[in-house]
């Protein structure tokens, strides 16, 4: 029991550095980006590959992983430089099934759909499983609060709020002197990177990956965090995941807990509670729970 | 007489079948306030859309204060100092009335990634300078108790102010006005017509496009006139008033019987 619920707090900082990520892109730049799960696939793939076959030390694959996914969020800002909503959303998926197909069959290099086993983590072998848990929990949260401190600073920055200018209306930034696709590329990149390092860290801890691994249900998973925890603030995205983690992991129990149904029914009672929770925090609090406040006042 | 700042020659802009700019002339003389007149379907809007670099022109030319800016972009054109506010009040909705001023300062280092994560005096220096320009605007246009409020929570006519207000954040040299009494009251009206005039008296050059023309006669020399996409008169309101081309384009052809 306790090591799984280790496990799922490590997963949770995995979610809260992916929707610390996304708020970038969507949150803050206004762009959906349905493609979250491919930049987490190349960030994981880089720094898996890097390090079994080149064996690269594993902080260096790390950086290189979210190096990696931040080239390639700025090749896909400049190619959907154009589009917006739909459309965008549209692409962005595609991306990521493109990566999750081109891992699939690009066997030379990813080993196909057998994946990449025996990835190195840190200290694993070395101290007992439970140990090795614990410390990763430790490396995931401070990446956490390292990604939480970054975002937070850029959101209040001058440069946030060009981004939120470019959100809100992009015809007026750019009349407002700003060039807007160098804006977009930027915050594309920036939280292509924060994806992909989670990424590079999620490859770490498994020590195994493979294409299945990269479905989009796990974009769906981190869009609903970002959607709970309120769009455009940093906080809301961290507690957002941790609120998804606990409704996929709580509900498990719960479902259990009730009497008189068959396991089948269970299973699908579980998923009726997710869908309920989430109808109701949007339609009680469309804002998210933390909704965006603002920094910059004439009267402190 | 010294070149005017803004020139505008052969201007053509087609939508599909509809040629909405059609050989557009025109010039801005420095110091003026200059009107944009013409009935509905004119080319005005797409005129203000082609100068300011919002849309590109098919064919023409835009020469502002002897610089090439046909087709540049909009930011580049911000930043050569020609700045255009919007028809409808486009305040960014979920930033306050200071963010919104804010964002219209140019050459703010912190917008740059690198110094946003890190800070440093020279952004702060920046932001402070801007703060102060923008109390000072606020100032001017009455906005300093709105300052912290969202621009979605400001009345129709604070919006207007607002709009005025960003684009002079900017530090324009050409300010372009896309209808600033649209829709506003006759004494908020009559306000942003001597904000206009002072701006004017400081030695700034305002292009204006209105349909009040209380507004336009009050305040605006000379007037120029377009229909069908192409200039029709130019001059003083009294004249192009009593031109009779001019009256035709608004009221369509006398009828002799």
């Amino acid at each position: 029991m306790e090591s799984y619920l280790v496990a799922m707090l490590v997963f949770a900082g995995l979610y809260a550095l992916m929707a610390l990520g996304l708020n970038v892109i969507w949150g803050l730049a206004g762009m959906v980006n349905l493609g979250l799960v491919g930049f987490f696939a190349v960030g994981a793939y880089a720094s898996a590959l890097l390090t079994t076959k080149q064996f690269w030390p594993m902080p260096l694959g790390w950086a290189a992983g979210a190096a990696v996914a931040a080239a390639a969020g700025a090749v896909m800002a400049v190619i959907v430089a154009r589009l917006r909503g739909d459309y965008l959303a549209i692409v962005t998926l595609g991306f990521a099934e493109v990566i999750r197909l081109v891992a699939s069959n690009e066997i030379w290099l990813t080993n196909g759909t057998d994946g990449i086993s025996g990835i190195p983590g840190p200290w694993r072998g070395a101290v007992t499983p439970q140990q090795f848990n614990l410390i990763f929990l430790g490396i995931v949260w401070a990446a956490v609060a390292l990604a939480f401190l970054l975002c937070a600073r850029v959101s209040h920055s001058p440069f946030g709020r060009v981004l939120r200018a470019v959100r809100e209306d992009q015809d007026v930034a750019a009349v407002a002197g700003k060039p807007v696709l160098w804006f977009k590329v930027r915050a594309f990149c920036l939280g292509a990177a924060v994806v992909g390092f989670a990424g590079a860290l999620y490859a770490h801890y498994n020590a195994y990956i493979a294409p299945d691994g990269f479905a989009p249900l796990l974009t769906i998973y981190i869009v609903l965090a970002l959607t709970a925890g309120g769009v455009g603030a940093m906080r809301g995205a961290i507690i957002g995941a941790l609120v998804v983690v606990l409704l996929l992991e709580g509900t498990r129990f719960l479902a259990q807990a009730i009497p008189g149904v068959t396991p089948v029914q269970k299973a699908a009672l579980r998923e009726s509670i997710i869908a309920l929770s989430l109808i109701l925090l949007l339609r009680f609090r469309p804002q998210g729970l933390i909704p965006e406040r603002t920094r910059t006042k004439a009267r402190p | 007489m010294t070149a005017p700042l803004l020139e505008v020659r052969g201007l053509v802009r087609r939508f599909g079948g509809v040629v909405a700019l059609d050989g557009l002339d025109l010039a801005v003389r420095r110091g003026t306030v200059t009107a944009l007149i013409g009935p509905n379907g004119a080319g005005k809007s797409t005129a203000f859309q082609c100068i300011s670099g919002v849309i590109r022109p098919d064919e023409g030319r835009v020469t502002f204060d002897g610089q090439d800016i046909t087709g540049a972009r909009p930011d580049r054109v911000t930043r050569a100092g020609l700045v255009r506010s919007f028809q409808i009040a486009r305040g960014i909705p979920r930033l306050t009335v200071l963010e919104n001023l804010l964002l219209y300062g140019q050459d703010q280092p912190g917008e740059a990634v690198g110094r946003a994560i890190l800070g440093g005096a020279a952004v702060r220096r920046r932001e402070e300078a801007l703060r102060a320009k923008a109390a000072e605007v606020a100032a001017r246009l009455n906005l300093t108790r709105v300052l912290d409020n969202l621009a979605s929570d400001l009345s129709g006519g604070q919006k207007k102010l607002m709009e005025i207000g960003r684009a002079l954040m900017a530090s324009p040299r050409l300010l372009l006005l896309d209808e600033p009494v649209a829709g506003v009251n006759p004494t908020l009206a009559a306000e942003i017509a001597r904000h206009i005039a002072h701006l004017r008296d400081e030695g700034m050059t305002v292009l204006v496009v209105e349909h009040h023309m209380d507004f336009v006669a009050s305040l605006c020399d000379p007037v120029i006139v377009m229909a069908e996409g192409k200039l029709l008169a130019q001059g003083a309101f009294e004249d192009v008033a009593n031109d009779a081309r001019v009256q035709e384009a608004y009221m369509g052809r006398r009828a002799h019987a």
